[in-house]
């Protein structure tokens, strides 16, 4: 399997805190790969470096063959980088349908048309009631994003990670806050996206991690500490021992 | 379908715009057509502020230097003996356009308090230059002797001519905006103002799509400009000082960011109040500011969304 995302000596500081320390893993194309660790292990920091939000001190950052470590985030996303936000960020003014057209819109050459209504566009009206459709949320087209449940929320920032028909999905925490059912349904969903994107998933609930993932890479501050199928990091124990907690049951 | 109370006040607004002429003619009141002229021109500056503040969320602080920056353009040339307005006009525009392009390409890059600050600077900056300049009259001004030329077939010294040339620019200005903010130029510029970390994330360029908005609005703003130096025949520092800026940012408020025609509503209440206090009191702005300060406060959308809150009164069903 050839390395779709190769991520190597990454580092970034905050001050004092090293919140990436030399970071060095790799996604193959076609997996789920998980990253987990407990709160401050740096994940979403990694995230953001990854998407572009934040640029590393020092390391590099290859996708598909490039170098990406000093591309700008909106450039990263044209080679096929999505990312969902832990923290729903969306535009709670538009309707569910417009916040997906939006993301449509970026990868449909540039935006320079000055004139013709952009609501009234089937070639962004159509994909985007397609992602919503992927994301069960077709129903929900036209409420404001802002008036949508947090649940909703979570799926529509799904459809707008969708939307760009990206290369590798970077999912952070895409089960933050979801009921039990809702979580269920969530699982379901990625289940069904796997076998058709990359995906670095960065996730809280344990359970849903191991049901999902193709390989596991585990990070205690900005370090990763161990990598491999879910069965052998199940079994490491110094992530039992680091993470886990002595008598985690996973 | 029946029309929403919205649109008929901007209709009904427009329409009234479109007959005043008539009724100075009846009347005899040559003044209200001169104030309204004022507050024709006003309101495309207003209309062009909110293409960048209400729908771009970029506090630009110093939009009237496009004002002033028109209003020279068109007073020099003049001073210069070139009279005209083919030639002026498109010199107004460019020079406004240029001057948006180097403190859009500065100032886009900072955000809040110090975007605000740079745009405020950078009007300051030309409110100096033009008050050094003793060519042009500096801190006194200049005057415009003859208002901008158009040949035989359109006379700007007419002054109903040139209340219809103001009125149609500003009809066709509100137009233009409300086409734009609706493309999909306007959808990023409203994502970028809704949410600029995400329409990144999402794959936009924001910076571009800004500086452009920002360019567009400042050459209504200098065509604003052109209009007013005719208007006044003359035009001094004082057109592009921060207090006037203040003026275009009260009407924008006042008349409601959502909408195209919005400002425009805010220029004539504020303007036609402002003319109205000041013949009572010549302490009108103590009535006008509390006013000012209760739209705010109780009428976030202003009197735009005052009206779009409106909804007609429910008619009975008659029965069967």
């Amino acid at each position: 399997m050839t390395a779709l995302l190769q991520v190597d000596r990454l580092a970034k500081r905050f001050g004092g805190i090293v919140a990436t320390d030399d970071l060095v893993f790799e996604v193959a194309e076609g997996e789920l790969h998980a990253v987990i660790g407990p709160n401050g292990a740096g994940k979403t920091t990694l995230i953001a470096q990854l998407s572009g939000q934040l640029t590393a001190d020092s390391g590099s950052i290859r996708f598909a063959g490039t170098d990406i470590t000093r591309v700008p985030a909106w450039r990263r996303s044209h080679l096929g980088l999505a990312r969902s936000f832990q923290i729903t960020s969306l535009f709670p003014d538009l309707s569910a349908l417009d916040n997906v057209a939006l993301a449509v819109q970026a990868h449909a050459g540039h935006s320079f048309h000055f004139w013709r209504k952009a609501s009234l566009e089937t070639g962004l009206r159509q994909p985007a009631r397609a992602a919503l459709e992927e994301v069960g949320l077709a129903h929900r087209a036209d409420a404001r994003a802002s008036l949508l449940s947090h649940g909703e929320h979570r799926l529509l920032e799904l459809a707008m990670a969708l939307a760009g028909d990206p290369r590798l999905l970077l999912l952070d925490e895409p089960m933050a806050g979801l009921g039990p059912d809702e979580s269920a349904r969530m699982v379901d969903m990625l289940r069904r996206l796997k076998s058709r994107y990359t995906i670095l998933l960065v996730e809280h609930d344990m359970e849903a991690v191991f049901a999902l993932a193709d390989r596991i890479t585990v990070l205690v501050y900005g370090r990763v500490i161990a990598s491999g199928a879910p069965d052998a990091i199940r079994a490491d124990a110094q992530v039992r021992e680091a993470y886990l907690g002595e008598d985690g049951d996973v | 379908m029946t029309l929403s109370v919205r649109s008929l006040a901007t209709v009904l607004l427009f329409v009234g715009l479109l007959l005043l002429p008539l009724y100075v003619q009846a009347t005899g009141d040559r003044f209200l057509l001169t104030l309204f002229t004022r507050i024709v021109i006003l309101a495309l500056a207003a209309v062009s502020l909110n293409l960048i503040l209400g729908f771009g969320g970029m506090m630009s602080f110093g939009h009237a230097a496009y004002l002033g920056i028109g209003g020279y353009a068109v007073g020099m040339l003049a001073h210069e003996g070139i009279v005209s307005g083919l030639v002026q006009w498109p010199v107004a525009l460019a020079a406004s356009a240029l001057f948006a392009l180097v403190v859009g390409a500065l100032s886009l890059r900072t955000r809040g308090v110090y975007f605000i600050m740079i745009t405020l600077a950078f009007a300051q900056m030309a409110y100096y230059v033009v008050s050094g300049i003793a060519r042009y009259g500096g801190d006194d001004g200049l005057t415009i002797y003859k208002r901008s030329q158009f040949g035989a077939w359109l006379d700007l010294s007419n002054k109903v001519v040139f209340y219809y040339v103001c009125l149609a620019l500003l009809m066709a200005t509100v137009y233009l905006v409300w086409r734009l903010v609706n493309s999909r130029f306007g959808m990023v510029i409203q994502g970028a103002r809704s949410n600029e970390t995400r329409m990144r994330a999402i794959g936009f360029p924001t910076y571009r799509y800004k500086l452009v908005c920002f360019v567009i609005a400042g050459t209504l703003g200098g065509l604003a400009g052109a209009l007013l130096a005719n208007h006044n025949e003359f035009v001094s520092p004082s057109t592009m000082y921060w207090t006037r800026s203040g003026d275009l940012i009260v009407m924008v408020v006042l008349g409601g960011m959502g909408s195209a025609a919005g400002p425009v509503f805010g220029a004539v209440a504020l303007l036609v109040l402002e003319e109205v206090l000041s013949r009572i009191t010549e302490y009108w702005p103590i009535i006008l500011g509390p006013l000012l300060l209760l739209i705010v406060l109780f009428a976030r959308g202003g009197i735009d969304g005052l009206l779009a809150a409106t909804r007609w009164p429910a008619r009975k069903k008659a029965p069967l």
